[in-house]
């Protein structure tokens, strides 16, 4: 047990554990100490100094984000001193801000923004210095814009420390230091593999998703159009935080209001997730049983991850699914099994994918293969972020909207779709149908909890036909080297493989976390998220992917069987080296 | 050491300061000592070989102004900005500089014959305002004579 220490902070005695910082502890005695560039999700950096208190007995104001509280430390945590030395701080950090607000992508949903308006600023006592950045949109999928980078550091350290992708970086220092690529280059040339947590986590309008409401808006305009849309797993656990509700299954009230914005048909991922479980269990079947090709199997689900290996880890080409991710899959099913079924033409589909990432905005043109039904695959990607200033864009009021179901038959999903959204909910459905292919019979018991949960790598075995099934899960693009450097060390010594299988999910907790999803993400919030799709589960009839009917449909009717030569040609990939730097 | 590529030499540096505490600053001296620059491509060789992420290499690159990430001109002109050179017109120099060679202070001419910095004092404030083409120190400049000493300087390489 944690040794306890006790300390008063204005006045009010507190206990608490040894380690709790002074911002922490603050809360207990219900006192909300400002603070700008710690993330609750993340180490602080201590770079803003807004979190300033004075302990009696020292001569120098401490930072409350970054100071554990100490026996018998007296604090004071506002006083007229302490609020003038922030409302400093936040005119310092003015003067070199542009006054964007009302047309910045965060106005309204700014960290900066709401401590100003807290703190009364009407004037700016400091001439205004605007540092000459280009603004950066090369990715497609994120926009960085340095001027208006307040330092805090948030985005350089989940890039660097939770994802290990180092495309971005401290350059110069002082007045000159901003955030950049190595050299001065653009994202797209840089080790960036979009999967957005740096919008996720950037207090400011510095770095944000590519906003393409603009063309979905053009598309549902335009009479020659037939728009279809399809929601990610994660988008149903977490759009209600925009309307505060947190924490709650969004599913139905999604599909009425995307039938209200304008689109003709609304799909489900989670019935491509269905299909993906088909052809990767298939995979997983063959490489196990007929060895066709060498273990471990990598999922292949998440674009970030795929890019974040075929850039860092290209070694592991050949262990990777070559299944799409399901949007993918379900935008090449929109454009030719359900085309040909309801006499449209494929042409005039305009494909819109509702997802948590920013990494998926890049899939979409990845490479030819991403268009397999002869036009673009998927047209658009909106973030759940989008999704939300949509919703208030088109003025419904989203929380009251009735149930409505999703559109036969691309939106029929099994318990096992739905889980996708969660670390451990790919591995968890392919499972549930590789167990049934490889022994012919179904699971009595289809959870498995040990793939559960928030630990960066989980491992365990299970058991199929006898044979024990060795697994490992990573998410978090940090945790991904510690688990294929044991594969590695295997091949070299021409030992058995260490895993079977492996799932990998480049943000922190899966797509519940993904870099497209509403902001202040802390592991409470994921496990929240991840609870709404494991319920959604628990709440199917059917749970697993091979014994959806309309899966089974799909199959009799149009693609005849998994890895046959039509799932070939629409539903797998390939995967190609590519230099980290392009220059 | 004369190709800026991680050559025989680089990795002999390299080798020398591996494993020990704050390599990299090291590394990046001898290759900034030796070519007067430190280039990309080194840098990117570096960063496999250190298996240290480019980023970081350019963290500290960038935080130091000893290193130099564009190869120096031919000649390079410092200007003094000390304190007595300040007072008698070195800013009027350094403008005049940046206007007749198009050039910002701490980069390169297009033609690469001239690298303009500034530095803090070249110890003759007698001699004040100051500027240094190479080791050649031309003291009491005035805006009007610039343009003729330049002109020393031709494109003789």
């Amino acid at each position: 047990m944690k040794k306890i220490v006790k300390a008063k902070i204005n006045g009010i005695l507190i206990r608490a554990e040894e380690g709790t910082t002074i911002l922490d502890a603050a809360k207990k005695v219900q006192v909300k100490i400002p603070t700008l560039c710690k993330h609750p999700d993340l180490k602080p950096s201590a770079s803003c100094g807004l979190c300033i208190v004075k302990v009696k007995g020292s001569n120098k104001m401490l930072r409350a984000c970054c100071t554990p509280l100490d026996e018998g430390m007296d604090i004071i945590t506002h006083d007229p001193e302490i609020v003038d030395i922030r409302r400093t701080v936040l005119e310092l950090i003015l003067s070199n801000h542009p006054n964007d607000c009302l047309k910045c992508d965060r106005n309204n949903d700014c960290e900066l923004q709401k401590l100003v308006a807290d703190f009364g600023i009407r004037q700016s006592p400091f001439t205004q210095v605007l540092r000459d950045l280009p603004i950066d949109n090369s990715t497609k999928a994120v926009e960085l814009e340095p001027q208006k980078c307040i330092l805090c550091g948030r985005c350089v350290d989940v890039c660097q420390n939770r994802q290990d992708v180092w495309a971005l970086s401290f350059l110069e220092r002082g007045m000159q230091t901003r955030i950049s690529p190595a050299g001065d280059i653009l994202l797209n040339e840089s080790p960036c593999v979009k999967c957005g947590q740096c919008s996720a986590h950037c207090p400011t309008g510095a770095i944000v998703e590519q906003d393409d409401i603009g063309k979905v808006w053009e598309a549902l305009l335009d009479p020659d159009k037939y728009c279809v849309v399809q929601i990610a797993p994660a988008v149903r656990a977490s759009i209600g935080e925009a309307f505060g509700l947190t924490g709650k299954n969004m599913t139905k009230q999604l599909y009425a209001l995307l039938r209200r914005l304008g689109f003709k048909a609304v799909f489900d991922t989670n019935f491509a997730a269905d299909v993906t479980i088909m052809e990767e269990a298939s995979e997983f079947e063959e490489r196990l049983i007929k060895g066709t090709k060498s273990l471990p199997l990598i999922t292949s689900c998440c674009p970030a991850w795929v890019d974040f290996m075929e850039k860092f880890h290209s070694d592991m080409i050949e262990h990777f699914s070559s299944c799409k991710s399901p949007h993918e899959i379900l935008g090449v099913l929109s454009k030719t099994y359900y085309t040909q079924k309801n006499g449209l033409d494929p042409s005039k589909i305009t494909m819109v994918s509702i997802m948590p990432c920013t990494a998926k905005k890049y899939e979409i043109t990845r490479s030819n293969e991403m268009s397999a039904s002869g036009f673009q695959d998927i047209d658009i990607v909106l973030s759940t972020r989008e999704l939300a200033r949509m919703i208030k864009q088109a003025g419904i009021d989203f929380l009251s909207l009735p149930d409505e179901e999703a559109d036969s038959m691309l939106g029929e999903y099994a318990g096992a779709g739905v889980i996708f959204g969660a670390t451990g909910g790919v591995m968890e459905a392919a499972l549930r149908t590789a167990y049934y292919f490889v022994t012919g019979t179904d699971l009595g018991k289809v959870e498995f909890e040990s793939v559960r949960g928030l630990k960066g790598i989980k491992e365990t075995e299970i058991e199929v036909a006898g044979k024990k099934i060795r697994i490992a899960i990573a998410h978090g693009l940090g945790n991904v080297e510690i688990v294929l450097d044991k594969v590695r060390e295997a091949k070299k010594n021409n030992q058995e493989p260490p895993y079977h299988f492996i799932e990998v999910m480049a943000c922190p907790g899966g797509c519940v976390g993904g870099g497209g999803q509403p902001y202040m993400v802390t592991d409470e919030l994921r496990l929240k998220r991840a609870k709404v799709l494991y319920q959604d589960d628990t709440d199917k009839q059917i749970r697993c992917s091979h014994q959806n009917p309309y899966i089974k449909r799909l199959y009799t009717e149009f693609l005849e069987k998994p890895l046959g030569p039509k799932p070939e040609k629409l539903l797998h990939t390939k995967y190609t080296p590519r230099p980290i730097y392009k220059r | 050491m004369t190709e800026p590529k991680l050559s025989e030499d680089i990795k002999k540096v390299v080798e020398k300061w591996r494993n020990k505490k704050g390599s990299l600053v090291m590394i990046l001296h001898e290759i900034q000592n030796a070519y007067g620059y430190v280039p990309r491509e080194t840098s990117l060789e570096l960063s496999k070989y250190l298996d240290v992420p480019l980023a970081q290499i350019y963290e500290v690159i960038t935080f130091y102004n000893y290193f130099k990430l564009e190869k120096p001109g031919t000649h390079r002109i410092a200007v003094c900005m000390g304190t007595a050179c300040y007072l008698k017109g070195a800013p009027v120099i350094l403008q005049e500089l940046k206007e007749l060679l198009d050039v910002e202070e701490g980069h390169n001419t297009k033609d690469g014959l001239f690298a303009l910095d500034v530095v803090r004092c070249l110890g003759c404030c007698g001699l004040a305002p100051v500027m240094m083409i190479d080791s050649k120190v031309y003291g009491k400049v005035k805006k009007e004579e610039i343009m003729n000493i330049l002109s020393e300087y031709g494109k003789e390489e």
